[in-house]
């Protein structure tokens, strides 16, 4: 019991702090600043289509995953996991490596059609899928090996083919972790910030999500940071509760 | 042996760790932290231990002054320019400013709450060019590795960012349009190593050291 009470003051003091000193005179400016809205309408942007992303890639990573066994999963999950222990920015100067103009995919896309995926809103899409798919993943293959694979066997049983067991058998009883790694993978992607400066820069309505915004202001205006770090705060909590609210009532 | 911690700009790094290696042989063994100007006033004014601080600009070492942190009256001791930073050959035959208006250049700036972003948008000012930058970096150090990296084509910077980097070529911007940084440096009041604090802020200002900050890209006091 102390023990989980240290724990939850180690979650609960910092955030404390934010709001005790937090200049709530400024909060009303910075939230009505055109800025502001720019830059948390393009994170919420950003991160849910990098949850998007990672629910189509990751989903069918995951079962490949939990269907491999030995050596070859070992490497798979050590790879998967890979971006949650890489210090993010190494993880964006490793996406310029790939996807910049000089890049392995980059340069044969630039030199053939001219696209550039730095510096867009793209870039800061891949940036947050990278760092945050791994959790949806993990999530996912955690509860495909809880599943019972009996359920499974009684439909293909009964005639179903693969692709309909898959649909109709597995992904519902999937549900569950589903919903709770892809709120995970989208709350790493709403905090992103090293990934996604190193690889998309910082332009404000392009590539400025909030946490970039947030570190430009400490530079100059500390007050406005704090206030812009409530006010992502609060957005992430009344997603968090609304979303468990309608639909992880099992949690 | 005497000691000094010393608060530093980053663009400083190279040349300050020399005069602290040097330093070390004689009497003084200093310890440096390294950061944006604005963090290190920030930390100084929330009570960091510190004894001596170097700003790269006027206004982070203004705003200790007004604060009554200052021992001594600050000093300048080097001055940095600007520079145009392009990728090794200059590719995309880039010559001055004005270039950089040109379409489909990829141009990346220092964000203008940093001094180096100011410095470049006063200077783009002074040369009537307007620039639609790819991105607004938050540090230095983010312009010049994504023009070392050939993700931009080019970027504005202090001639010292280039002369340590070592990854870019430099193309100098004409007085008339350039920006030029004073760095001023000063003993603080709480300062533990008087002595050492002082000791240190001499050989900065001394020929041996002069001659450092000019090999690492910055022009004499």
């Amino acid at each position: 019991m102390v023990l989980a009470g240290l724990g939850l003051l180690l979650f609960l003091l910092p955030l404390a702090g934010l709001v005790a000193r937090a200049p709530w005179d400024q909060v009303g400016p910075a939230l009505i600043a055109p800025e502001t809205a720019t830059a948390l309408g393009l994170s919420l942007f950003c991160s849910l289509s990098a949850t998007a992303v990672a629910l189509v890639l990751g989903i069918p990573l995951a079962v490949l995953l939990a269907r491999t066994s030995g050596t070859l999963r070992a490497i798979l999950r050590a790879l998967t996991t890979l971006p949650m222990v890489l210090p993010p920015v190494v993880g964006g100067v490793a996406l310029l490596l790939a996807f910049g103009r000089r890049g392995l995919v980059g340069a044969p896309l630039y030199g053939a059609f001219g696209i550039q995926i730095p510096f867009t809103t793209a870039a800061a899409v891949i940036a947050e899928t990278f760092v945050a798919m791994p959790f949806l993943v993990i999530a996912v293959e955690a509860g495909l090996r809880a599943l019972d694979p009996r359920y499974e066997e009684a439909a293909r049983a009964l005639g179903a083919t693969g692709w309909r067991v898959f649909a109709r058998v597995t992904l519902p009883l999937l549900r569950p972790a589903i919903f709770s790694g892809a709120v995970l993978c989208w709350a790493r992607a709403l905090g992103e910030f090293g990934a996604t400066i190193t690889f998309a820069g910082d332009l404000p309505g392009r590539t400025q999500t909030i946490p970039l915004a947030v570190y430009v202001a400490l530079e100059t205006r500390p007050e406005g940071a704090i206030a812009l770090s409530l006010i992502l705060l609060a957005v992430s909590l009344a997603i968090l509760i609304g979303m468990r609210d309608r639909w992880l009532g099992w949690l | 042996m005497s000691s000094a911690t010393i608060f530093a700009a980053s663009s400083l790094k190279s040349a300050f760790d020399k005069i602290g290696t040097e330093m070390g042989r004689g009497e003084l063994h200093t310890t440096f932290n390294y950061a944006g100007s604005q963090t290190l006033a920030s930390q100084i004014a929330q009570g960091a231990q510190a004894d001596v601080f170097a700003s790269a600009d006027t206004a982070h070492m203004k705003t200790l002054q007004d604060a009554g942190l200052l021992a001594d009256p600050p000093r300048v001791f080097a001055h940095n320019r600007l520079e145009i930073a392009v990728e090794r050959g200059n590719p995309k035959r880039i010559h001055s400013l004005a270039d950089l208006a040109r379409s489909g250049l990829v141009v990346v700036l220092a964000d203008p709450s940093v001094p180096a972003g100011k410095y470049a948008q006063q200077a783009l000012a002074k040369a009537g060019v307007t620039v639609h930058p790819a991105s607004l970096e938050p540090q230095v150090t983010g312009v010049l590795s994504k023009v070392a990296l050939g993700e931009a084509d080019a970027g504005i910077v202090y001639v010292s960012d280039i002369v340590t980097s070592g990854n870019v070529d430099g193309l100098a911007i004409p007085d008339a349009q350039n920006v030029i940084a004073d760095y001023p440096i000063a003993r603080l009041n709480a300062t533990p190593n008087k002595s050492g604090a002082e000791a240190f802020i001499a050989y900065v200002l001394s020929s041996q050291g002069q001659a450092i900050l000019v090999r690492a890209g910055f022009e004499k006091a």
